[in-house]
């Protein structure tokens, strides 16, 4: 049993800029087949904030990877930026994630011997064509997050907070259609967790989507819709306020 | 990225692990080096050994006569010594059947002491045509050379080597003076220029030592001295009989060297019962050194080879190091956007800065060869005189020639080396899952 996000929402009229169409994973473990989705289909519209949530085991990791392609999903459809990922080879995958992707991780995965500003680039290093504004992007990036004091700094010499900042002004360089964080408080102590949230909700209020993958149910709360995964397929959507 | 931010990134990433990567750099460096070093040395050798033989003359036939082995002596020998060697004849037949030598030149050595007063040295007489002078490019430097009126008139006149006018002179100037040798005085009319002794060439031709000469006119020295020489040796009388111990043959093409030869030898093999003369024709001895040195160069090439190729798995090993602890960043790279290619360009940038810089460091090292050789030289004349003056005078005079294309050939290898030790490690970790890429520790 699949459910479109859309069929019960409040808004209609704006733009889906990625959608997923009853997607199914499934992995050889052990010469058995285990589905890590078994059905999903989701569209995500421009100005989204989700959370998604579930068990381990309940398939948000493999929906995470799929959404960011970095892996393809066995049957079913993604659409992303005009494109089908399920079809994309390696190469396409790679430029579509570098296009329309903007990614914020747990442990922020920062590279460590660059600096904030060089590790706010690293997108840009493989964008095609160049941005020639590139540089200057950075620095208004790192201003928004609130790093401009660091930006010779390297993620050893900031705070876990901090890195994260840095970690989502590099998602927004590329000026991504979709910013997926996974668990993006889950190394934080709740004073900071509420400071990226905040700064997560000021992006989602100027319009950025954002797809967020947690288990802290207060986190999720953030979001304006929760989706609930449980054995590979959507449990339920809730939608905040 | 452009290839200089390319550039950039390979450098940081290495100077994380200064140590390791210098350790990598030294293996290239020292292949390098070695290269550019063997190669100098090489053709320095090779360039002193073609100099000298071209001090021969590419267009020259050597005969020289060859005294014969003792079994041999015994057989043809008398109680009036043994005669051996060229004949007079044999000269003029060699100028009367070969129409392409254009200048021939009989000579006759033997040792004597040399004398002026109380300065004496031992030299070696040498009985020669005013030719002698143009074709070993023997210049005069005071003076004049010998003259065909000088051989016609069978003048006491000598010319002295460089040495030897130094030894016996060591204040005035010789030209007219007068040296004696045996119970003949002889007037010095010129002193020859300094001259490197020629090489001694497989065993066919003697080491010439130009700087122990002294030259008379060949008909002064028929005249004076004769054919006949008795030796003191072991208490017995030895009395050999030479006419002449070398004619030197000129052709007028190098084309034709081959052929006048081969008629010289076949000449000579009428006429002689047994082999005592030798041909000896330069041009093959310089061909045989061009084949030898292009063997030295292939075999120096292998061994850097195999020296580079040993850096080359420093660097692959490094590498494959590298890539197993960069997993992570790897794995980020590919997430925001880097595709496999740019993975391994980058990993190949890495590895090309690495080899790189051990090539231009090796480059670098290889032009200290000179002065490096000139060092140990120093060091050794100064500390080991004895050491010193016991080493051949090749070893002595041996000048490294840095050798452009060797240069460019280490270089050049190294960085190749680079790229294809650098494939491998590239290709892997262009290869990793970026999913499991990101969750590696």
């Amino acid at each position: 049993m699949s459910s479109v996000a859309t069929e019960n929402r409040p808004e209609t009229g704006r733009d889906v800029v990625a959608s997923v169409r009853n997607v199914t994973k499934v992995y050889r473990l052990g010469g058995e087949d285990v589905k890590a989705l078994a059905g999903v289909s989701i569209d995500f519209h421009q100005g989204d904030f989700v959370a998604i949530m579930g068990s381990s085991g309940s398939g948000k990791s493999t929906l995470l990877n799929l959404l960011g392609c970095l892996d393809r999903p066995t049957t079913g459809q993604y659409f992303l930026g005009g494109n089908d990922v399920a079809t994309l080879d390696d190469e396409s995958l790679s430029r579509v994630r570098g296009r329309y992707l903007g990614f914020v991780f747990q442990s922020y995965n920062l590279i460590q011997q660059l600096s904030v500003v060089e590790n706010i680039a690293v997108p840009l290093a493989y964008q095609r064509p160049a941005n020639p504004d590139g540089p200057e992007l950075c620095l208004r990036l790192a201003k928004l997050v609130g790093l401009s004091g660091r930006l010779g700094h390297r993620p050893n010499q900031l705070s876990g907070g901090q890195q994260q900042r840095v970690a989502i002004a590099r998602a927004l360089v590329n000026n991504p259609h979709v910013i997926l964080a996974d668990e993006p408080t889950g190394n934080l102590d709740t004073a900071t967790s509420l400071e990226i949230m905040d700064l997560l909700d000021a992006l989602n209020n100027a319009g950025r989507t954002i797809v967020m993958v947690t288990h802290e149910p207060d986190i999720a709360a953030r979001a304006k819709t929760v989706i609930s995964l449980r054995d590979g397929k959507i449990e339920s959507i809730t939608h905040n306020g | 990225m452009n290839f200089l931010q390319q550039l950039r990134l390979g450098f940081r990433s290495l100077l994380l692990h200064k140590l390791r990567s210098a350790l990598a750099v030294l293996g290239i460096l020292i292949g390098v080096t070695a290269v550019i070093w063997l190669v100098a040395l090489g053709e320095g050798v090779s360039y002193q050994a073609q100099q000298q033989i071209k001090n021969l003359g590419a267009t020259s036939i050597i005969v020289r006569s060859i005294k014969p082995t003792e079994e041999a002596n015994r057989e043809s020998g008398s109680r009036s010594g043994i005669a051996y060697g060229l004949l007079r004849d044999d000269y003029d037949r060699i100028l009367a059947n070969v129409p392409t030598i254009t200048k021939a030149m009989p000579m006759r050595e033997i040792n004597r002491e040399v004398r002026n007063g109380e300065f004496a040295i031992d030299a070696t007489l040498v009985g020669c045509t005013p030719e002698y002078f143009d074709i070993n490019r023997l210049g005069i430097e005071r003076g004049r050379p010998l003259s065909a009126a000088d051989m016609e008139y069978l003048d006491n006149v000598a010319v002295l080597a460089y040495e030897v006018a130094e030894r016996l002179f060591p204040i005035e100037d010789p030209v007219g003076r007068a040296v004696q040798i045996g119970d003949e005085f002889y007037v010095v009319i010129g002193v020859a220029e300094q001259r490197t002794a020629s090489a001694a060439i497989g065993g066919s031709l003697a080491a010439r030592q130009y700087d122990k000469d002294v030259y008379i006119p060949l008909s002064t020295f028929r005249a004076r001295i004769g054919d006949r020489v008795i030796t003191v040796r072991g208490g017995t009388f030895q009395n050999e009989t030479v006419e002449l111990n070398q004619i030197t043959a000129v052709v007028d093409d190098m084309k034709a060297v081959d052929s006048s030869a081969d008629i010289i030898r076949d000449l000579l093999r009428r006429y002689h019962k047994s082999l005592d003369y030798a041909v000896v024709v330069p041009k093959e001895l310089l061909e045989q050194a061009e084949t030898l040195r292009t063997m030295f160069n292939v075999l120096l090439l292998l061994i850097a080879g195999i020296s580079l190729l040993v850096g080359g798995i420093g660097i692959m090993n490094i590498m494959l190091a590298t890539v197993t602890e960069r997993t992570r960043e790897i794995g980020i790279r590919r997430a925001l956007g880097a595709t496999k290619g740019e993975i391994v360009q980058q990993f190949l940038w890495e590895t090309v800065v690495l080899s790189g810089t051990g090539g231009l460091l090796g480059v670098a090292f290889g032009f200290l060869c000179g002065p490096t050789v000139a060092l140990v030289r120093r060091t050794i004349s100064e500390l080991f005189p004895e050491v010193w003056s016991s080493l051949p005078p090749n070893i002595r005079d041996l000048e490294p020639l840095l050798a452009p294309w060797s240069i460019a050939a280490a270089f050049g290898i190294s960085v190749g080396v680079g790229i294809i030790f650098g494939i491998y490690p590239a290709r892997r970790a262009a290869n990793m899952d970026p999913i499991e890429a990101l969750r590696h520790e």
